[in-house]
Order: structure tokens, then C-alpha cells, then sequence
């Protein structure tokens, strides 16, 4: 059984619909990424997973539970993550208080703690009375990451995680990924560059104008069919 | 110069009173972005409170405060939850409106419940006793402990604040109640937490408003005044700033009063206004905003 499966979500903003029935399936331990080019519906499926979005409830289960249209906070409680687009990290509040927020559901001790989060992102630690805003873009992502993973999650969903960052930087923060799976976390990477999805998942989406438009693992997908779903006709 | 001195000192001590008055107010700002003007009303209604549990059960008024406070607290959580939740959300005029209907309910209520009679919070002397310095000054213990409440609340809700993992979720959806949601936070139940301390402040606030002075169902709108200068002279940064408020609100009152009785109220909102027109964001407003 797959650890998280949507079946025929749909999603809308107002009159304005964003999903168009999307089939998805991750299993436990696996990576799998969302490609798409913009306004594909990738960041709003991540948003009506996570609860922000109404959507019916037997259109996504996780762990063999009906969760859509669930509440935000009871979603987080039943081990989802989010690292949202923008990075989204609390301005008043120092990085170790970000961190601290991120474990506000947690109420049994788990392997994600500030010890093995520093351990992940060690220069997190010597600016951890910093004002979480005030640092560099590369080090508010890996706030937003570590955030995210005091909460325990069996599925962390990371959002664009790369947006604006340095190749340089981007690489150190993929660098994390493979050591969170080690703690059992199950991924899924919604992310614009192509060529980094394909490195590290085990599947692949690719969304386009709501739907999706191709999926599979990365060595069977032609650079031909690739394009064809990213960009239609 | 002795007079001058004591002039100030007395200000400075009333600052006390104010920066309770004020304190439940700004919690409840920087946390919901509520602005709620039935506050003042929520003090005297504590006050009576704490006059009902006294009278009824024979305590003391200390004693009385104690079983107030819990009981204060609840009515926080269940006025939030209940009503102010509803109407909280982008558009500013609903919870406005909401509270001002609230003042009123809660001012006639109190009308009809304890009639227009003046009463007061009586203890064994304490009101009238006073401290002696030196050169023939003296201090009111009752003003003394009004200030040091005001000092010991300030403490606690900033160790609340910035020492607890309530209070990080507090600052958390006060900036960003979406991605608080996203933490597995609960805002609306959060809400109704800040409006339960809010409120056990106004308690202890109603305690000493209650020894030092009467009171009578109108004059919350009054002490709502007080609060919102206090809060906005020392701008939304900090507790502590609402303290300074308070203080230089006091002050300039105590002031006004020593050269003409009629001109203690109208020196509080001059020192506002000049406040207001110096420094419009207040003495001490909060970096990110």
C-alpha cells in the first residue's frame, strides 16, 4: 500500500480550478519529484495535501487513512512535512526558535531534534541566535528544511526548495537529502530544474495546466517525452 | 523641589496602573492583530468580580483575586473561541465593531447587575498606608505594589513570550498564520489563550484599579483611553515600552494636576499627542513590522 495516494484530486481557488483530477502514489522510503513549468498545479497539489486547500476527503490518504480536506495541524500530526515555497520562515523569531515552532505538534521525542538538525546543517548552529530572515537565502532554506523535519514527518514535501539559489548552494542543500532518507523519510521534491529532479528521484510527475501529464522512473523517460509533457504541443 | 520630585514619583507610580491597563491590550494586538475595545470594560467587569467572589464567599480581597484570576482566564478562552474567532479575519471593521458592541453589552449588563453605585476593593488599611523617605517624601505602598504588579506581569509574559514554546507559536502566528497552520498550530485555539492571559491580566489590573480607586460600570471606556495611549507612546515593539507608556502617562497627568486639578486628563492626551507627532510609530516600535 502506498504511504501517501490521491485519486481523482481536484482543487480551486474561488471560481479559478487548479487541479484537474491528479493520480499520485509515493511509496515509504521513496523519492519522488514533481516537474512542471509554472502554474502546472504542482505548489497547489502540495497545498491540498497539506490541508490548506479543501479537497474531498476520500481524494488523498495517507497510511491507509481518508485526510483531504482535513485541517492543517492534523495532517502535520499524522507525519506531514512541509518545506513550503518562499521558505515562509517566522521573521520575529531567531533560527533556533524557527526550529522549535517546526516541533510544536511533536509530543514524543523522535531522531529529529536541534542536535541532529545542527548535525545536518552544522553553520545553522553558529547563527542560531540570528534573526532567521537575516540570513543568506541558502541557509533560510536549510531553516526551512530543518523546520520542517522537527516535526518527525514520514513525508516531508519540500516546495521549490532550490528557487534562487546558487548552483553551488543548491548542491549543498541536495547534499542533505540522501541523509534524510536515511531517517525513513519519504520525499517528494516539487522542483522546476529538470535535471536535478531527475538526479535524485525515484519516480517522476510531470504536471502541466493541472494534470499530469507523465510519470515513471527517470532512466525510462525520453528527453522527447519529457519536453512534450512539460511544455504540450 | 521636593514637590517637583514628588510630582514625579507619583506619575511614575500611576505609569503602573496605566501599563496594566495596558499590557492585556497590546498582548492581544500583537498576537491577533485584534484591537479591542472592550477592554476597559473587561477590567471593571473583573473588578466586580472580585468584589462578587468576596462578598459572597467572605474572603479577603486577595484570596478573591486568586479565584478570579482562573475564572478571568476561562472567560478569555471562551469569549475568543466562541465570538471573537467568528469575526476575526482580513477586514479590521467586523472585530471592531464586535467589541464595541461588547463594550456596551457589557457596561449595561453591569448597570443592571450592580447598579450605578460607586464601589471599591477593601483590604486591612493597606490603601492608605505609605512609605516615608527622606525630606518628608512619602509613597503610597498601594501605588508601590501597583507599579512592582506592573513590573512582575511585564516579566512574566515576556519570559511567556520569548522563553516557551507557546510563546514562540504566539510570535510565530502573529507574523504568519498560514505557515504556522503548516507547523501543526492551531491559530484559533491559540487565539483563545492569548485572550485567556489577556483577560487574567486585566485581573490583576481590576485588583489594583479596584483598592486604589471607585469604581462604576461606565468608566471602562476611560480606562480604555489609558490603555491605548500607554500602548501607542511606547510603540508595539515591546512590554517594556508599554511600561515607559504608561509611566510617561502618569507622569504627565501628575503633572498637569500639580499646577491646575482640571488639567491632569487633558496634560495625558497633550503628552500623547506630542508623542504622536514626534514619534509616530511610538518611542520603542518593533524592528520588523
Amino acid at each position: 500500500m502506498a504511504l501517501l495516494e490521491t485519486r481523482g484530486l481536484t482543487a480551486r481557488y474561488g471560481d479559478f480550478k487548479a487541479l484537474f483530477g491528479i493520480d499520485f502514489a509515493i511509496e515509504a522510503g521513496e523519492t519522488v519529484a514533481i516537474i512542471g513549468a509554472n502554474g502546472a498545479g504542482k505548489s497547489t497539489f502540495l497545498r491540498a495535501i497539506c490541508g490548506l486547500l479543501a479537497a474531498a476527503p476520500e481524494s488523498i490518504r495517507f497510511d491507509g487513512a481518508a485526510i483531504g480536506g482535513a485541517a492543517p495541524a492534523e495532517i502535520v500530526r499524522r507525519g506531514i512535512a512541509m518545506a513550503p515555497e518562499g521558505r515562509k520562515l517566522f521573521p520575529s523569531l531567531s533560527v533556533e526558535e524557527n526550529l522549535r515552532v517546526g516541533a510544536w505538534s511533536q509530543k514524543t521525542p523522535g531522531y529529529w531534534n536541534l542536535s541532529s538538525v545542527y548535525e545536518l546543517f552544522p553553520m545553522l548552529k553558529e547563527r542560531r541566535s540570528t534573526p532567521a530572515t537575516a540570513l543568506s537565502g541558502g541557509q533560510q532554506q536549510m531553516v526551512t528544511i530543518g523546520r520542517a523535519l522537527m516535526s518527525n514527518p514520514r513525508l516531508l514535501l519540500c516546495d521549490e526548495i532550490s528557487l534562487g539559489l546558487a548552483p553551488i548552494v543548491i548542491r549543498d542543500i541536495y547534499a542533505a537529502l540522501p541523509r534524510i532518507r536515511q531517517g525513513g523519510v519519504s520525499l517528494v521534491i516539487v522542483e522546476q530544474d529538470i535535471a536535478q529532479a531527475m538526479a535524485v528521484a525515484d519516480r517522476v510527475y510531470c504536471f502541466q495546466e493541472g494534470r499530469v501529464t507523465l510519470s515513471g522512473a527517470p532512466a525510462a523517460l525520453s528527453r522527447d517525452a519529457i519536453h512534450e509533457a512539460y511544455f504540450g504541443h | 523641589m521636593t514637590a517637583v520630585l514628588d510630582t514625579i514619583l507619583q506619575g511614575v507610580l500611576l505609569g503602573g496602573l496605566y501599563a496594566l491597563f495596558a499590557a492585556g491590550l497590546a498582548l492581544i494586538f500583537g498576537v491577533m492583530r485584534l484591537v479591542n475595545l472592550a477592554h476597559g470594560d473587561l477590567i471593571v467587569l473583573a473588578a466586580y468580580l472580585i468584589l462578587l467572589i468576596a462578598n459572597t464567599l467572605h474572603l479577603g480581597v486577595i484570596l478573591s483575586f486568586i479565584i478570579a484570576l482562573p475564572l478571568m482566564f476561562a472567560a478569555g478562552y471562551v469569549l475568543q473561541t466562541g465570538l471573537l474567532n467568528r469575526v476575526i479575519g482580513n477586514d479590521i471593521l467586523a472585530p471592531l465593531l464586535t467589541t464595541f458592541g461588547l463594550s456596551i453589552i457589557l457596561q449595561n449588563a453591569m448597570l443592571t447587575g450592580f447598579s450605578a453605585d460607586s464601589r471599591r476593593l477593601t483590604s486591612d488599611g493597606i490603601e492608605t498606608a505609605s512609605l516615608p523617605l527622606f525630606n518628608g517624601l512619602a509613597i503610597g505602598v498601594m501605588p508601590l505594589l501597583t507599579f512592582l504588579a506592573a513590573v512582575a506581569v511585564i516579566i512574566a509574559l515576556n519570559q511567556l513570550f520569548y522563553r516557551t514554546a507557546l510563546g514562540y507559536a504566539f510570535r510565530a502566528v502573529s507574523d504568519d498564520p498560514v505557515t504556522a497552520r503548516l507547523m501543526g498550530i492551531d491559530d484559533k485555539q491559540l487565539f483563545g489563550i492569548a485572550m485567556g492571559v489577556a483577560l487574567a491580566v486585566c485581573a490583576v489590573a481590576a485588583l489594583f484599579l479596584g483598592l486604589r480607586a471607585n469604581f462604576d460600570p461606565t468608566i471602562g471606556p476611560g480606562r480604555l483611553i489609558f490603555a491605548f495611549e500607554a500602548v501607542i507612546i511606547g510603540g508595539l515593539g515591546s512590554l517594556w515600552g508599554t511600561l515607559a507608556g504608561g509611566v510617561i502617562l502618569g507622569v504627565a497627568q501628575t503633572i498637569g494636576a500639580s499646577i491646575n486639578p482640571e488639567w491632569q486628563l487633558l496634560a495625558g492626551h497633550l503628552a500623547f499627542l506630542v508623542v504622536l507627532a514626534v514619534a509616530p510609530r511610538g518611542l520603542f516600535p518593533r524592528a520588523v513590522d
